[in-house]
């Protein structure tokens, strides 16, 4: 919903549905909305049934990725005799993301409940919540929920009266990007630098401290109690008649240059453009659209016309070349620069490489150095060849995938949008761009 | 991490104000009872770190030498491996800084919003100048930052811990209105 929080009617509100409702943060308010019910039936369940209707509602991670929730959970064994942990990742740092502030924000014990449901299911009595440490106000909500859910015995050494151990704890980050990745995130729980681990083993097998982890995204964890309430087959049912593989609803951030930017939870399979255009607005006044970067900073930009026929599910995106990542969908009009904007989002990642990898560290550099020349107008006919050879570089040869994330908007920008590249460089321009003023 | 040839968001650069005051230890009193109950929440004392170097820079502004030194012995690792994480993370200062930090979200959502206009305004009208540097009167130090994760409020702006949200250059005089 755009802002102050009025849903469109194309929307079907299941996260959000208590979004700009002070009352719902309160732990009376949120039983008062049917909160903690679900964490109660849970806690009469036995875990592998908790994971079986996961599995069966098609839930797919939000944090990116879109791995299977229920298949994820399952990796960890019962009874190995350690402690097992569950890290919800509350990193947000993802351009274009802002969707999981909100959850923080309205509905701090939808959150707390989906993690306590999640670490019963995988066995874990330790929940930490990953929050980055500019979410002075999502922090500050979830302590608040996280007191009143302690003293309530909801969490805690007793939790709801079942004598079983499930707390939870807030970890705040301290300004790290890569911290949301999620052996980084890992190593940050420990008090260790925020560097991402060799994967195998994974952390299921050795994760936070050593011990059996299962990391999920916020926006993940909160849809759980809603399974739980109404059933996976329920959750199924939001999804496109043709494509099984994506269900439930999902929040899209919506932001950039857009008449109503704002967090819309939309069934999977919703088409994109009428999406773009009708719920969310279009173009600002005398602008038009011209480019999307539709999941997060990390995914392929496409064009209006691929746009225009997308479908917002994670095959839909892929139909056409990107991807649905996070849902943080930038929106760039005509007024914009892009290899300008390409840039920017290449000094990003040159700022947040842990540089650990060569790689990495030296492609994100060298990108961002080569594309800054471009639009200052010192750019040289080799230039995008060199920014294509360091992106292939840069792809499938690190740790984790921060240097492949970085090649991903300047190889799709290339492919797409190549005339302006050219044109800064044969005209000898110095871009201006006009001022947006928002 | 700050690295690279054009890696410069965030920086803060020494400005002269170093106190040489003696430190005084943080973890005294109520602050210890916090941090040893906080240690409780990890199976390993050192996973209390980043919230021992929180309560250290709430207290003092910045963390110093002395600071993760005191860090480091309650938490029973070496000064040497404190300060190798703190300068991992870019919240810890390894300065002072001025009374109010202000940081300006200049990520490419905000920047199609023009950030860029934003950031110019807080320079002039700080009398900082420049990113990173402390005004003369010690009042304000302006930095970039990279994604807030509010795109959507663009343009938000971080003076200490107070996140404000869209934020625009003819909004800027106001804003520094309630922070003299
Ligand atoms: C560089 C990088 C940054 C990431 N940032 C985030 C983040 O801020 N939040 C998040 O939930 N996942 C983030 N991820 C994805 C996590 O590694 C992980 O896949 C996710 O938290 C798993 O949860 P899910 O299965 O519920 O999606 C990031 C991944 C990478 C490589
Ligand atoms: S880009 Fe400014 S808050 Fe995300």
């Amino acid at each position: 919903m755009g802002y102050p929080y009025k849903p469109h009617a194309s929307e079907t509100l299941v996260l959000s549905t208590h979004f700009g409702d002070p009352e719902a943060r309160t732990l009376k308010g949120w039983k008062d909305r049917g909160g903690y019910r679900a964490l109660e039936t849970a806690l009469g369940m036995d875990p592998a049934a908790i994971i079986g209707v996961i599995k069966e509602s098609g839930l797919r991670g939000r944090g990116g990725a879109g791995f299977p929730t229920g298949l994820k959970w399952s990796f960890m064994k019962p009874d190995d005799g350690k402690p097992h942990y569950l890290c919800c990742n509350a990193d947000e740092s993802e351009p274009g993301t802002f969707k999981d502030r909100e959850i923080m924000r309205w509905t701090p014990h939808a959150l707390i409940e989906g993690c306590a449901i999640g670490a019963y299911a995988i066995g874990a009595e330790t929940c930490y919540i990953y929050i980055r440490g500019e979410f002075t106000e999502p922090l500050q909500r979830m302590e608040d929920a996280l007191a009143e859910a302690r003293a309530a015995g909801i969490v805690g050494r007793n939790a709801m009266g079942t004598g079983k151990t499930i707390n939870v704890w807030v970890h705040k980050g301290a300004g790290a990007y890569i911290c949301g990745e999620e052996t980084a995130l890992m190593n940050s729980i420990e008090g260790k630098r925020g560097n991402p681990r060799i994967k195998p083993p994974f952390p299921a097998v050795a994760g936070v401290f050593g011990m059996p982890t299962t990391i999920n995204n916020v926006e993940t964890l909160t849809a759980v109690p809603h399974i739980l309430n109404q059933g996976g087959a329920w959750y199924k049912n939001f999804a496109r008649s043709d494509n099984p593989k994506s269900t439930g609803t999902k929040l899209w951030s919506v932001c950039g240059n857009i008449a109503r930017p704002g967090n819309y939870e939309m069934v999977m399979g919703f088409p994109f453009g009428e999406f773009l255009r009708d719920i969310c607005g279009g173009a600002l006044p005398g602008r038009e659209l011209r480019a999307i970067i539709p999941g997060g900073s990390s995914v392929p930009i496409i064009n209006m016309e691929e746009a225009d026929r997308a479908l917002m599910d994670y095959e839909g995106m892929a139909a056409v070349g990107t991807m649905l990542g996070s849902a943080g969908c930038i929106v760039i009009d005509n007024a914009q620069s892009i290899p300008r904007q390409v840039a920017r989002l290449a000094r990003f990642y040159a700022h947040e490489s842990c540089a650990q990898c060569t790689q990495c560290r030296e492609g994100t550099a060298w990108t961002t150095k080569i594309l800054e020349r471009i639009v200052a107008g010192n750019g040289t006919a080799e230039d995008l060849d060199t920014l294509l050879d360091v992106a292939d570089d840069m792809t499938g040869k690190t740790i984790c995938v921060l240097s492949d994330s970085c090649a991903v908007p300047v190889v799709s920008a290339l492919q797409r949008f190549r005339g302006d590249f050219e044109a800064l460089i044969t005209k000898k321009t110095v871009h201006t761009v006009p001022v947006v003023v928002s | 991490m700050s690295h690279g040839p054009s890696a410069s968001a965030g920086a803060i650069i020494r400005s002269g104000h170093h106190d040489d005051a003696p430190y005084e230890p943080v973890f005294v009193g109520e602050a210890k009872v916090r941090l040893d109950e906080l240690v409780k929440r990890y199976p390993r004392k050192v996973g209390a770190l980043l919230p021992a170097l929180w309560m250290v820079q709430e207290a003092r502004g910045w963390v110093s030498e002395a600071g993760m030194a005191e860090v480091a012995a309650q938490l029973d690792v070496t000064p040497a491996y404190v300060k190798g994480v703190v300068t991992f993370y870019t919240m810890y200062n390894q300065h002072p800084v001025g009374k109010y930090l202000i940081q300006v979200c200049t990520t490419t959502p905000c920047h199609v919003c023009g950030a860029e206009d934003v950031v110019r305004a807080f320079l002039d009208q700080t009398g900082c100048g420049e990113l990173g540097v402390t005004s003369e009167d010690g009042r304000y130090t302006v930095i970039e930052v990279e994604c807030l994760g509010a795109c959507g409020f663009a343009t938000p702006v971080m003076v200490n811990s107070d996140f404000l949200e869209s934020v625009s250059a003819d909004r800027v005089a106001d804003v520094l209105g309630r922070y003299r």
